[in-house]
């Protein structure tokens, strides 16, 4: 195996047999999952399915209640610092300060990473055009399209030069063509950085589009491989039957 | 924790702080008109109501306009340290909290951020409140203004604290208000704000007197008033020392994702 092929297959995130509960309801049940380096990977599954409550679990805002999770071999409980500090996230609800500048927005974030300002400075202009977005930097981030507003928040995402990045929904209330300009502009990444992607979502298509698809459903992974495979397995003629009869919405 | 990284994410947060607050200028009006509508009308309304007997720091009779600048100075640090946590309920409510929290830095450096940036706006509206009070020709001596820096800084700090530690517990900004009545008024009418607390004890309200006894704000007041006059007040200083470390070290628990209230809640 040559060098690129060692980085390619590189391990980004594990996850082990995380649960987490509220209360009496079970929102993950005994989770193991893994992203490679340069992989795309859409965690697909319907509204409430735990994407959510997995994400908070990874970005480290809440403590899972048994499991493990390293990412870029930091353990996320016992050395958050370092483990933030190797991932991206687009949070499903937006988290721009509005009244703030595009630009004030992405030096806040530059600045909470400690990325010094020349750094800084050169990273914002390059993330903004290559989204298109240079011309907007100086404006308030109220003044932007919902569409535009998450590819800044994307853009955000990536100033810090993550290894993994987690979308949570990030497609959610906008049209389809923003919808599939983000998704193509994610896969891209993927591949010419290396990223790992964990794409979060509802939409089969969006899926389709992944190297990987995990199936969440009621806080258990029911299935995961690429969509081909997961077609087959479940004998439908497209990945949304799958996904429906996985779930057990498609009772045909 | 690189010390550049830390001296830059304290930037970051101060800075959006002083940002913020320059750009809502009606709240500096409020911030200054409450205190002053206190000590222009309701010092004005009850100077002849209240004799102040000559207590310490003050070696003569003293005017009432001057016996409650302190408590005023202290109702200022109340209100922008319980203002500093609606601030962090607000930015939880719209998710800039998940940004701050994912940040790679350590919880309870983010949180003294807050609280730091909190206590610089608390200091500049304390120092406001005493020009106006100079415009009033209120009596504080000038080098008092000096002395009271690292008290008010400190008081602010405590008061910002109090608040940080309330902002764990208060889930909606809905049930903001409703909490404030609980704290604000309480805290600020059973001190020695606006009387001395032997006035308290004389008018026969013992267990009143004795709750202002051990409420932390009228340590803060009382330390101000010290301080006002060059004068150290060792017990006040030691209690809201004291208490700074307390509801900073529960605000720390409170937002630990291991242990705290934080994680009780799905959302």
């Amino acid at each position: 195996m040559s060098a690129r092929d060692r980085a390619q297959h590189a391990v980004t995130l594990k996850v082990s047999g995380v649960s987490k509960s509220y209360g009496s309801r079970m929102a993950l049940n005994g989770i193991d999952l893994q992203l490679h380096a340069g992989e795309f990977v859409a965690l697909l599954g319907p509204n409430g399915a735990g994407k959510t409550t997995l994400f908070q679990l990874l970005t480290g805002l809440f403590v899972a209640d048994e499991g493990s999770i390293e990412v870029g071999g930091h353990h996320i409980g016992a050395n958050p610092v370092a483990a933030l500090a190797g991932i991206g996230v687009v949070f499903q609800q937006a988290t721009l300060d509005l009244d703030l500048t595009v630009a004030a927005n992405l030096r806040f974030h530059c600045r909470l990473h400690g990325i010094p300002r020349a750094v800084a400075r050169r990273r914002i202009r390059e993330e903004l055009e290559r989204l298109d977005l240079m011309d907007r930097a100086d404006e308030p981030a109220r003044s932007l399209s919902g569409g535009n507003r998450r590819k800044v928040e994307l853009a955000r995402s990536l100033l810090h030069e993550p290894n993994i990045l987690f979308m949570d929904e990030a497609t959610v209330g906008l049209d389809p063509a923003s919808r599939e300009q983000l998704v193509g502009y994610v896969t891209s990444l993927c591949r010419q950085r290396s990223l790992s992607v964990l794409w979060a979502t509802h939409l089969v298509d969006e899926a389709e589009r992944a190297n990987r698809v995990l199936v969440l459903h009621k806080g258990q992974l029911l299935a995961q491989g690429t969509p081909q495979s997961l077609i087959e397995h479940a004998n439908q003629p497209t990945l949304a039957d799958a996904f429906l009869t996985m779930t057990g919405v498609n009772t045909n | 924790m690189k010390p550049a990284h830390a001296a830059q994410a304290a930037i970051a947060l101060g800075s959006r702080e002083v940002v913020k607050f320059v750009h809502q200028t009606g709240r500096l009006l409020s911030a200054l008109v409450r205190p002053a509508l206190w000590l222009i009308v309701f010092a004005a309304g009850f100077q002849n109501v209240f004799g102040v007997a000559v207590i310490p720091p003050y070696e003569t009779y003293i005017e009432y306009q001057v016996y409650i600048v302190p408590g005023l100075l202290a109702m200022v640090l109340l209100f922008n340290g319980m203002q500093s946590s609606l601030a962090m309920v607000y930015d939880r409510e719209m998710g800039l909290m998940r940004l701050l929290l994912t940040a790679p830095l350590p919880r309870w450096y983010l949180l003294l951020c807050k609280l730091g940036a909190g206590t610089l706006l608390s200091t500049l509206q304390a120092y406001a409140f005493l020009l106006l009070c100079a415009a009033f020709q209120v009596d504080i001596p000038w080098l008092g203004w000096l002395y009271a820096l690292p008290v008010i800084i400190l008081c602010g700090m405590m008061l910002g604290a109090l608040g940080l530690l309330l902002s764990v517990t208060i889930k909606q900004l809905e049930n903001f208000a409703g909490t404030m009545n609980f704290v604000i008024f309480p805290m600020f009418f059973i001190s020695s704000a606006l009387y001395p607390l032997w006035k308290l004890q004389e008018a026969g309200a013992e267990w009143v007197y004795q709750l202002a006894r051990f409420n932390p704000f009228t340590h803060a007041v009382e330390l101000i008033r010290f301080s006002l006059y060059g004068q150290f007040n060792p017990v006040s200083l030691a209690v809201v020392a004291a208490s700074l470390c307390v509801f900073f070290a529960l605000a720390v628990y409170g937002y630990d994702p291991q242990r705290g209230l934080v994680s009780r809640k799905g959302r």
